[in-house]
């Protein structure tokens, strides 16, 4: 008996202990996704009207609004173009790191640094090198007499552009994660293949690279992430354009509702944004969990 | 290290480091990596005509940095960020501990399902939901307030998840002894709990310092007054090509919204990316 009130005497102090949590992750994650799947079947009512409910209109729009899936197709490529690259320029710098290398302190701190700013502080300096006439970049071709691009006015290049600093800003980041996956594989795997003669080259393809998959997968995870969620050097640099050539979902997102003041329709948008996040928890708690050990 | 030299006995002359070629690759990344910092400091210490000339002996100055100040209120903006950021890592620790408490330690009913709602949130930030969160903070009257800034981050599910796990590996015999000895559960989880997870406060507080002080979307669409902007708003606003300040002014701004986290991060490097590290390693 004692111990049966002094469980849910246990039961209760915990629940408790999670009150404050509960209460606000209800009010800043649960209520607000429901409610944007709620206000996606919404059009909003003419002169003070209530919201008509419109089934799925909002969603019959979007398919038909080729802004969308411009906008869709150009957050596709900041992907492509950004996570594979950083991803191999993470692992170059762990490895260069990892190595007795002189001046490695300096040449890590180098590779971290771009991490610790703010992508707004970030995007400021890039815009010098990307401006068209004084800008650092044509500054420098001009001097080798080429004559630059205009490397954020040009729908052509300006997606190319945000992905390039982009990639600057997260290599570093993905870099220690690499580092500290070097730094757990044993020793004794290096000297086996060295005194059996294996090259460099296929001990890190056979050896050292299938050790990394999970840091890899991880990083992946990250980086998808990060593709979705950060637009703020948007704001800075094109601000969605020339013509959306660089607008991503998210930045859309944001247009539509603070900008042209479509709420609903900035909330359908967002669905899509949770349904690309959704499919990426999934990847992440079914394949990747099975993988990784967890501490 | 000692693992290095001592394969060095057994393979002599080879691995004694990387070859010349990748020193040489490793030392131009880096370089590149830098630059674009270094240069914004060429930038904001120089007159502006030399914001594309590189001379040696250009003359230096500190007048972008005092037309920077001059030209926005800075001065308020950091107040904003150090009062917004000190708050939500304040208010992430009280309410994850708690939560993350709960988790290692109570048999709360449906405790894993419920954990696992806490991980959805790990990939549903208060930044993606801008349009329903903004609502939800008017109609709490937040908006334009630091407390609007702050509170969708307060439970952070990667906040409960990191402490949770550190509470999981502390030893129950530590918590029975204090039992014993009539502490009661806040006692237990301020006395045994708390003291023995000071890494992991460590390693998410730095985290999260560094995020809450770059983060810009959400901060950009809930306040709108001088009041309440932190650093990163009125960096943008400030930099903003409309306004038409020179790039000198631009770098000096810049760096001067970086510097605090930029200098603790260069003095405190190990710490950092040990942090980030601890916090990414899940």
């Amino acid at each position: 008996m004692q111990a049966l009130t002094s469980h849910r005497h246990m039961q209760l102090y915990g629940a408790l202990l999670l009150l404050p949590a509960a209460v606000l992750l209800a009010t800043f994650a649960y209520l607000p996704t429901i409610s944007t799947l709620i206000n996606s079947l919404f059009l909003p009512g003419i002169r003070g009207e209530p919201p008509v409910f419109v089934g799925l209109e909002n969603y019959q729009v979007l398919i038909q609004d080729a802004t969308f899936w411009k906008v869709a197709r150009n957050n596709l490529f900041y992907a492509l173009g950004t996570i594979p690259t950083s991803i191999a320029l993470a692992l170059a710098m762990a490895l260069f790191v990892n190595a007795r290398l002189p001046g490695r302190g300096f040449v890590r701190m180098a590779y971290f640094t771009p991490t610790v700013l703010p992508m707004i502080a970030a995007a400021n300096i890039w815009m010098f090198f990307y401006a068209p006439q004084i800008g650092l970049f044509n500054h420098l071709l001009d001097v080798v007499g080429i004559n630059g691009p205009n490397w954020l006015g040009d729908p052509s290049v300006a997606l190319f552009s945000v992905i390039m600093m982009t990639i600057w800003k997260e290599a570093g980041f993905f870099m220690i994660f690499y580092l500290a996956a070097l730094q757990s594989i044993p020793p004794d795997l290096k000297e086996a293949a060295d005194l059996e003669g294996t090259g460099r080259w296929s001990f890190f393809w056979r050896v050292t690279f299938p050790l990394l998959m999970p840091t890899t997968l991880f990083v992946m995870i990250n980086a998808l992430i990060n593709a979705v969620r950060v637009v703020d050097h948007l704001f800075i640099l094109t601000k969605g354009g020339p013509n959306n050539a660089t607008n991503l979902l998210l930045y859309y997102v944001y247009e539509n509702a603070f900008s042209f003041f479509d709420r609903p329709y900035a909330a359908t948008i967002t669905v899509i944004i949770l349904l690309v996040l959704a499919i990426v928890a999934t990847v992440k708690f079914t394949v990747l969990d099975r993988r990784i050990h967890y501490q | 290290m000692t693992t290095a030299a001592h394969a060095n006995h057994f393979v002599p002359r080879r691995r004694a480091g990387v070859p010349r070629l990748e020193t040489l690759a490793a030392w131009l990344l880096a370089l590149i990596w830098i630059f674009p910092l270094l240069y914004a400091v060429w930038a904001a210490i120089h007159p502006s005509e030399f914001v594309a000339s590189f001379e040696l002996l250009a003359p230096l100055t500190v007048t972008n940095f005092i037309e920077a100040w001059n030209d926005a209120p800075f001065a308020r903006y950091y107040l904003n960020t150090f009062l917004m950021v000190s708050g939500i890592v304040i208010g992430q620790f009280i309410v994850c501990t708690l939560a993350g408490f709960a988790f290692a330690r109570f048999p709360v009913p449906g405790r894993d399902i419920l954990f696992m709602l806490v991980l959805i949130q790990l990939f549903v930030f208060p930044e993606v939901l801008i349009v329903e969160n903004y609502r939800i903070a008017s109609g709490l009257g937040l908006i334009d307030s630091i407390a609007g800034i702050g509170l969708p981050y307060i439970a952070s599910a990667f906040g409960i998840f990191l402490l949770r796990q550190t509470f999981k590996t502390i030893p129950r015999e530590l918590e029975d002894a204090a039992r014993i000895e009539g502490c009661s559960w806040m006692g237990v989880l301020l006395k045994v709990y708390v003291p023995l997870a000071k890494p992991t406060y460590l390693a998410y507080g730095l985290v999260s310092i560094s995020h809450h002080w770059n983060n810009f979307l959400w901060p950009l669409v809930v306040t709108n007054s001088v009041e309440t902007r932190p650093l990163t708003v009125g960096l943008a606003i400030f930099s903003a090509p409309e306004t038409g300040v020179n790039w000198a002014t631009i770098s000096a701004a810049t760096l001067l919204s970086i510097a605090p986290l930029l200098i603790a991060f260069l003095l405190f490097q190990r710490q950092f990316v040990q942090s980030f590290l601890r916090a990414g390693i899940r």
